[in-house]
């Protein structure tokens, strides 16, 4: 088995992080380990390792091609690989996917708990239950129940003006 | 303004009160923040990095919490000024290095400080001394608040405050205490603790935070996942996490005592010599002792040693310390020699060490 970092020399140290539920590994040679600091405990974490390695190869593989390139500020996947970080926060779109399975190794899960600035708080409400009510819509197309759709068309129409209004 | 002039003097911020202080050093809660349409402050430009700090930078000044703030770009400062803002753990090493396009604001009593354009847009601390991780969050929080109302934030309902490293995606936030362990690193259980404390998804790090030794037997515990957890959640595992290693730092040096009392005379006495007795000594060995030191006082074996004096000499011994009251460069040797000085002045009316005043030295031939 060849170390993950340099690819060159064999891998003799093997490392298993177990936080929670998930489990990471790693393999490094000696030198690669030495420098990454893995003999000492309190200068390492896996994390910070994972970023520069095995993360980006991962969001290659996931998002196909390695020439995807952000429309909004011209960052690649191949920066990434090189940075270990993004070029906006528009980046989060145009490398969703590739994330997606980085975030979940990473954190505790992918989608936001927590705080969420104050002007979008009312909205976000809205825009749950609107998802929500565009799923019903369909489902009862797809049911052929077209009464039943028509009523939900006009409450869907009725949210979004809601909307407009609050974001004005 | 120099730095210095502004910065509370050493001898006034060793002397902060805080809940649990001999144990717990500081708390401190950060949160990373972005303006929504701009690029990250690693990938932008040097023009962009200015722009972005000239809209960012009035709006954090504006605050009311920063009345009477130190406000600079980094530009603006000497690496001598940088030094001593890392070295009083107000900004990162990796800010220090950062030039033009990048700020700081750090408010009259240093209980918080904004970086901009680290990493991040954005990177804004409340600090406290001691134990109160709730209350540095509650202080950030409305910090955060403010400021969301002037600056357009980069949010996702879905994943949150969007950061430039996806390791602090979501929340953005990192919470974190300065422990002193001296117990349990005498006691040579530190690694297990520290492993045990990483499967909880906590970092431990030393004394300057990622990639830094653990000098002087003081640790940084930190969360490490930031999405998928709310703020509150995450600044109650940590005070658990840190509540218990309180308890294990006390009940090692509890047991130490009892069992191994010479020992740790011993170790105490030895830094107690050198520290009073030495004509050069390097900042690592120096606060290596210090942190024996600061045992011992807090053991009762320094009567005549007022509390706040170590902590002051932790602060006062850092290299750039040393070097700003003397006009000319001085390389490392000189360094050691001008500490050296300075700590047997300071421990000039220090008595050498007394035996705890409760507990008996153990009799000779037991423990």
């Amino acid at each position: 088995m060849l170390c993950c970092v340099c690819k060159q020399k064999e891998a003799t140290v093997h490392l298993t992080q177990i936080a929670g539920e998930k489990m990471q590994k790693v393999d490094l040679c000696e030198d690669c380990a030495k420098e990454k600091g893995v003999n000492d405990p309190t200068g390492f974490s896996l994390a910070d390792l994972l970023l520069g390695l095995g993360a980006s190869q991962e969001m290659e593989e996931a998002a196909g091609s390695s020439d995807l390139k952000c429309p909004q500020c011209g960052f690649t996947q191949a920066d990434f690989k090189k940075a270990g970080r993004l070029g906006c926060a528009h980046c989060y779109d145009t490398f969703s996917e590739g994330l997606e399975s980085l975030l979940k190794t990473m954190h505790k899960g992918t989608r936001h708990k927590g705080k969420v600035p104050l002007a979008l708080r009312g909205t976000q409400d809205l825009k749950d239950k609107l998802g929500a009510l565009q799923k019903k819509l369909e489902k009862a197309v797809a049911d052929e129940n077209f009464e039943q759709a028509a009523q939900m068309r006009d409450e869907i129409k009725a949210l979004k003006t809601k909307l407009t209004e609050a974001v004005a | 303004m120099n730095i210095y002039d502004f910065l509370i003097p050493p001898a006034e911020t060793a002397r902060r009160e805080g809940p649990n202080q001999r144990i717990v050093m500081s708390s401190r809660v950060r949160l990373a923040r972005n303006v929504k349409s701009l690029a990250f402050p690693g990938w932008a430009k040097k023009p962009e990095r200015i722009r972005s700090l000239d809209l960012i930078r009035p709006a954090v000044e504006s605050l009311p919490e920063m009345v009477a703030c130190f406000t600079e770009a980094m530009d603006n400062l000497s690496s001598l000024d940088k030094q001593i803002l890392v070295e009083r753990h107000l900004v990162s090493r990796e800010h220090a290095a950062k030039g033009a396009g990048s700020g700081m604001v750090l408010n009259k009593d240093e209980s918080l400080c904004v970086m901009i354009n680290e990493e991040d847009h954005l990177r804004m601390q409340a600090l406290r001394p001691g134990l109160q991780i709730r209350e540095a969050w509650t202080a950030i929080d409305e910090v955060d608040t403010k400021l969301e109302k002037k600056l357009d934030y980069a949010f996702s309902p879905r994943l949150g405050y969007l950061t430039a490293c996806p390791t602090n995606l979501g929340t953005g936030i990192r919470v974190s205490a300065m422990l002193h362990l001296p117990g349990l690193v005498l006691a040579e259980q530190i690694n297990p603790i520290i492993q045990a404390v990483n499967k909880l998804g906590l970092a431990v790090r030393g004394l300057y935070g990622e990639g830094t030794e653990a000098l002087g037997n003081v640790f940084q515990v930190s969360n490490q996942m930031t999405l998928g957890e709310s703020e509150p959640e995450i600044v109650e595992r940590l005070s658990k996490v840190v509540a218990q290693l309180i308890e294990h730092e006390e009940n090692s040096r509890a047991t130490l005592l009892e069992k191994k009392a010479k020992v740790v005379f011993n170790h105490i006495g030895r830094a107690y010599g050198i520290l009073a007795n030495a004509h050069s000594i390097s900042s690592k060995e120096c606060l290596n002792l210090l942190s024996l030191i600061k045992l011992g006082s807090d053991l009762g074996m320094f009567p005549d040693l007022e509390r706040g004096m170590v902590d002051e000499m932790f602060i006062v011994t850092q290299p750039a310390h040393i070097q700003k009251d003397i006009a000319e460069k001085l390389d490392a040797d000189q360094r050691d020699i001008v500490r050296a000085d300075l700590l047997r002045d300071r421990l000039r009316s220090t008595k050498r060490p007394t035996m705890p005043p409760r507990d008996r030295t153990p009799e000779p031939g037991k423990g």
